[in-house]
C-alpha cells in the first residue's frame, strides 16, 4: 500500500527547472525522507505533493486520491507543516490549535489523544501567544496544528533547520512515536545525519533525485572503499591525500577524514606511507563504512559530471 | 592600534539583561590571533545576544574586554569597522552585479574607489570569477556565492571575522569547501569566531565554548573535551553539555 505515488512530476519556474520529472513512492506508515541542500526544490515538491501547486507535468496520487482532480479530499486527510513558521503570531497557542481544529471541522477535544504527547509539552504556556514562543515550543506548537485533524499522512518540511542537535534529536523522538500511531511521515531535511532515522530516502539536489532506497542498500550500493585517515596536521595532510594517486576523493569528516579509493590502483597501506613520506609521521588509517554523506557526495558528483 | 598582545579578543564578565532576564550570564573568554574559535550553544543559550556585543552592535549591562584591540563599552564604532561578518542568512545584495557587490562592501567599509578597484580585481582573480563579474549575484551556484561573501567579509582586511551558521542548508561538498576556505584564511593570521549547528564542524575548531543557558558551560579544544565527557564526537559532548539546560529562551 502507498500513501503517496508521484510519476514524472515536473515543474518550472520561467526558465528555472525547479523540479525535473521525479517519481517516488512512500509506503503506508513510513518515515520517507528527502535529503538535500537549499534550492534543491524540496519545498516545490512539498507544495505539489500537498495539493497547492500544480506541476507543468506527471501524476500523483496522495492516499490513494488524485493529486489534481481530488485535491479537496487529500486536503482533509493530510498534514503539513510548512518550513517557514506560518502559524498566527498574534494568537495564543490554545487559539491556533482551536482555529485548525475548526478548519478541519473537529476540536481539540476530540484530537486530543492524538496530540496529547506532544501537547502537554506545550500546554503550560497555553495563552501565550505564538509570536512569543522559544524555537523549540514554535516547532511543537506547529506540529499539533499539523496533527490536530488526524491525518494519514504528515509533511514537514525542514523541520529542524536552525534548530540546535540536542532539539533535533527530541523531534525525531516524536517522529518515530507518530510513525508508531500509524502516520506516514514525508520530511525533508538538509541534515545528513538524520537520513539514517528514515526509513527510506530520496536524495535530492538541484531538482533531480539522485539516489533512492533504505540508508543500508545506499550505503551498500556504494562504489568505492573508503579509509578514515587522521594525522596532527589536518588541513595539510587533506591536501596531501588529494593529490595521492589512487585516491577518488577526500573530505573533512569531524575529526578525521573520509578518503574513497580506487581499490585497484592503491591499498590502505600505500595511502598512509605516501603520507609518512609527506611529512605526516603521524599518519593513521582504518577502513570504514561510508555513511549517507559520503553516499550524497558520490552521488552528486557522479550526477554533476553526467549532466 | 593593536594593544591586546596575542589575542585578538578578550572578554571579562560579560553580562546583558533584558529587563529582569539575564540572556548573558557572566562570561570570559579569550580568542588567540588566527584561532579558529567555534561559539556554540543550543537555541535560546544566549549566542545571538553575546555576538551582537562583540560585533559592536549592543553594549553590555555589565563586563569589559576588547575585539581587535578595541573596547567593547567605548568604541564600538571602531570594532564594527575592524572586523568582518558573514551569515547564511544575509550576505549578499542577489540583485546586484558580483562587481557591484564588491564595490558596495568596499564602500560601506570606507575604501577609496582606487583601492577598490584594486580589490575588485585582486577577488575576481582569486575567486576565479573574471567571466561572472556582471552576473547577478542571486543568480550564481551556492558554493560561488559562498565564496564571494565570504571574501567580501574581508574586503577591508579586517583581524578577525564572524561567522554566522555560514554553512546552514549548504550541501555537504560545498560545505567542506567553505571550511577549507576558513583554514586558508587562518593561515594568513586572520581570527575566525564561527557558529554552527553541525557537529562535525565543531571538531574543525581549534577550540569551542558552548553555552547553556547564559553562561559558558565549556570551553577548550575538542580533543580535550570529548576526553573530559568520555564522548566519542562534538556531537555526543554536545548533547551531555547542552542537554543540562534549564530555560526554554
Amino acid at each position: 500500500m502507498y500513501s503517496i505515488e508521484i510519476d514524472n512530476i515536473s515543474k518550472s519556474y520561467g526558465k528555472t527547472a525547479a523540479v525535473r520529472d521525479i517519481s517516488l513512492k512512500v509506503e503506508t506508515g513510513e518515515i520517507f525522507g528527502l535529503i538535500g541542500p537549499d534550492g534543491a526544490g524540496k519545498t516545490t515538491l512539498f507544495r505539489i505533493m500537498t495539493t497547492l501547486m500544480m506541476p507543468d507535468s506527471g501524476k500523483g496520487r496522495i492516499c490513494g486520491l488524485d493529486m489534481v482532480k481530488d485535491y479537496f479530499m487529500i486536503r482533509k486527510k493530510i498534514g503539513y507543516m510548512p518550513g517557514k513558521f506560518s502559524l498566527y503570531q498574534d494568537l495564543s497557542v490554545k487559539e491556533n490549535l482551536e482555529f485548525f481544529a475548526t478548519l478541519f471541522g473537529t476540536t481539540v477535544e476530540d484530537s486530543y489523544q492524538t496530540i496529547k504527547e506532544i501537547y502537554s509539552q506545550i500546554e503550560p504556556f497555553r495563552d501565550r501567544r505564538a509570536g512569543k514562543l522559544s524555537g523549540g515550543m514554535k516547532q511543537k506548537l506547529a506540529l499539533c496544528c499539523a496533527l490536530v485533524h488526524k491525518p494519514s499522512v504528515l509533511f514537514l518540511d525542514e523541520p529542524t533547520t536552525g534548530v540546535d542537535a540536542v532539539s533535533r534529536k527530541e523531534f525525531w523522538n516524536m517522529l518515530g512515536r507518530i510513525r508508531e500511531s500509524g502516520v506516514t511521515v514525508f520530511v525533508s531535511t538538509p541534515y545528513m545525519d538524520e537520513a539514517a532515522l528514515c526509513d527510506r530516502l530520496a536524495l535530492i539536489k538541484e531538482g533531480s533525485i539522485i539516489g533512492t532506497g533504505t540508508p543500508s542498500s545506499l550505503v551498500k550500493a556504494y562504489p568505492h572503499r573508503m579509509l578514515s585517515v587522521k594525522a596532527g596536521r589536518m588541513y595539510p595532510l587533506l591536501k596531501k591525500l588529494r593529490e595521492t594517486p589512487g585516491v577518488i576523493s577526500c573530505f573533512s569528516f569531524g575529526d578525521s577524514h573520509h578518503v574513497a579509493y580506487d581499490a585497484t590502483r592503491t591499498d590502505s597501506r600505500s595511502i598512509v606511507e605516501e603520507a609518512v613520506r609527506a611529512g605526516f609521521p603521524d599518519c593513521t588509517a582504518k577502513e570504514i563504512t561510508p555513511g549517507i554523506e559520503d553516499c550524497f557526495m558520490q552521488l552528486s558528483r557522479k550526477w554533476t559530471t553526467q549532466d | 592600534m593593536d594593544n591586546t598582545g596575542l589575542n585578538a579578543m578578550e572578554i571579562r564578565n560579560l553580562t546583558k539583561r533584558f529587563g529582569r532576564f539575564t540572556a548573558v550570564d557572566n562570561i570570559s573568554f579569550h580568542v588567540r590571533k588566527g584561532e579558529i574559535f567555534g561559539f556554540l550553544g543550543a537555541n535560546g543559550a544566549g549566542k545571538t545576544t553575546a555576538m551582537r556585543i562583540l560585533c559592536g552592535l549592543s553594549r553590555p549591562t555589565e563586563g569589559e574586554g576588547t575585539v581587535a584591540g578595541f573596547d567593547i563599552n567605548r568604541e564600538q564604532e571602531k570594532i564594527k569597522k575592524h572586523i568582518g561578518y558573514m551569515s547564511q542568512k544575509f550576505s549578499l545584495y542577489p540583485d546586484l552585479t558580483v562587481k557591484e557587490n564588491i564595490r558596495l562592501f568596499g564602500g560601506i567599509y570606507g575604501l577609496g574607489d582606487r583601492k577598490i578597484k584594486e580589490k575588485t580585481v585582486e577577488m575576481l582573480d582569486m575567486l576565479d570569477m573574471k567571466d561572472v563579474r556582471d552576473t547577478l549575484a542571486g543568480c550564481l551556484p551556492l558554493g560561488w556565492k559562498q565564496k564571494l561573501s565570504f571574501s567580501i567579509a574581508l574586503v577591508h582586511e579586517p583581524q578577525i571575522i564572524f561567522l554566522d551558521e555560514p554553512t546552514g542548508g549548504v550541501d555537504p561538498e560545498t560545505r567542506r569547501r567553505f571550511w577549507e576556505m576558513i583554514y586558508e584564511a587562518s593561515m594568513k593570521g586572520i581570527t575566525v569566531f564561527v557558529t554552527t549547528h553541525y557537529m562535525d564542524e565543531a571538531e574543525y575548531c581549534d577550540r569551542v565554548s558552548i553555552m547553556v543557558d547564559g553562561r559558558i558551560a565549556a570551553m577548550d579544544t575538542p580533543g580535550r573535551l570529548k576526553e573530559k565527557y568520555g564522548a566519542a564526537d562534538m556531537d555526543e559532548v554536545f548533547r551531555i553539555v547542552a542537554g543540562r539546560a534549564k530555560r526554554e529562551e
